[in-house]
């Protein structure tokens, strides 16, 4: 990720250098049900001796304690963890709390299990350098996500959705004898979509998901079904498309694309929704 | 097998309260904000031209409010909404040709809607003020 004070972000992995609002001018409570207020929590300082100290605020929630979420700081002392977010979350559990609890896996931006938000937008922990964070850190789980504990997101609805749109390979003809086949120029429309990591950073971030989770699909989903409807082996594209016409499921994407401004595969999930808008446009002609 | 518990019964995890705003949502809910903010206006709109029609008392009446100074912040706001979600609009039709969806042309669009937004809005109420200062 780079710092850019430039007005033209060309690339998601861009941090802005300063920014009017660092969030929305709403009270904190906006909207907010009572179980999911924030708290203030505990301050848990650094290890005597520690000389470069940079400070976390982090989401804490145990469900099993019975109160509501709260914000702990911790003190992380640089010199003793790695460059990442994900090492400073590590070093935390490690040295500081064990009861630290989050998702983790490959530390190489090819899982997707460490997607989180951090200083108010959502990226793999693994690939975001400390020294690109607030002062102090903000880190919060994935945006409008219910929280099992801590820093870990319930994803069964979203995995739901994902579901629906039957992301496999669908064919009425027979089965050769070996792979089915596909043209360079084919394999080369799937480029940009087939790479998505499922870490559901830009459905996350999406205002249309917040407000109509329920029933509109996201943007994860949507280039997700845009993968299977150009790609040359499938053959259930009419069925697709048939499935997506539908006031909510496709059409509550109102093209805001904070999708495509915050994934960290820097793919781009606001055009895969207009190019599915646009073949269902094209189809009733 | 026990069911940990029900979804909701877990917290949700902060939205909007946290989110950083962006060029994208922010243009996004400013489209929204002026669309209402403009369909308030063509009430008023209305009654401009009901006063009219009312006879020359009510019309001056209206006249006098609309030049009053919250009339002319009004009016002022009204000219700038119109604008931007008019060029929103323009960069919404484009979108759905499937063109400009590259980040970088995200943001260029976006701040060429702004710029042309306060840039029109300037270039009406300088050219109102030169007419009125003729007639």
């Amino acid at each position: 990720m780079t710092r850019t004070d430039a007005l033209i972000i060309t690339a998601s992995d861009q941090v802005p250098g300063r920014t009017v609002f660092k969030r929305f001018p709403i009270p904190r409570n906006f909207g907010v049900s009572p179980g999911s207020r924030i708290e203030t929590g505990r301050t848990w300082p650094a290890p005597e001796g520690a000389t470069r100290i940079k400070r976390f605020e982090i989401y804490r929630y145990n469900p099993d304690s019975g109160d509501n979420p709260h914000l702990d700081t911790f003190e992380v002392d640089l010199d003793a963890c790695g460059p990442m977010v994900l090492d400073a979350l590590i070093w935390i559990k490690n040295t500081i709390d064990p009861t630290l609890t989050f998702r983790r896996s490959c530390r190489e931006g090819i899982c997707g299990s460490c997607a989180m938000n951090m200083d108010g937008t959502n990226w793999l922990a693994c690939t975001k350098f400390i020294e690109e964070t607030d002062a102090p850190a903000r880190i919060y789980p994935l945006a409008n996500m219910r929280v099992i504990k801590d820093l870990v997101p319930d994803l069964s609805h979203v995995f739901a959705q994902y579901e629906m749109i039957e992301p496999w390979l669908q064919a009425k003809t027979l089965a050769p004898d070996r792979e089915r086949l596909q043209a360079p120029e084919d394999r080369e429309k799937l480029n940009g979509y087939y790479e998505c990591i499922l870490c559901f950073c830009c459905t996350s971030g999406c205002p249309s998901h917040w407000w109509n989770g329920d029933r509109f699909l996201g943007p994860a989903v949507l280039l997700q079904a845009w993968r299977w409807l150009i790609d040359s082996r499938d053959e259930a594209t009419g069925k697709r498309l048939d499935r997506l016409e539908d006031p909510f499921r496709l059409y509550r994407c109102h093209t805001i694309l904070n999708c495509t401004r915050t994934c960290p595969k820097g793919l781009n999930p606001g055009k895969a929704i207009a190019e599915i808008k646009k073949m269902i446009a094209e189809r009733r002609n | 097998m026990e069911r940990l518990s029900s979804e909701d019964s877990r917290p949700l995890s902060p939205n909007i309260q946290i989110y950083r705003p962006q060029l994208t949502s922010v243009l996004s809910i400013a489209n929204r904000i002026t669309g209402v903010f403009l369909s308030a206006c063509a009430v008023v709109l209305v009654i401009w031209l009901v006063a009219a029609a009312s006879g020359p008392e009510g019309y001056s009446r209206f006249n006098g409010l609309i030049g009053s100074w919250p009339g002319q912040i009004l009016l002022l706001a009204a000219t700038f909404a119109f604008f931007l979600h008019i060029c929103g609009g323009i960069r919404h039709l484009v979108w759905d040709t499937v063109h400009g969806f590259e980040l970088r042309q995200i943001y260029a669009s976006g701040w060429l809607v702004v710029a042309a937004s306060v840039g029109l809005t300037l270039a009406s109420w300088l050219t109102s003020f030169l007419i009125a200062g003729q007639s």
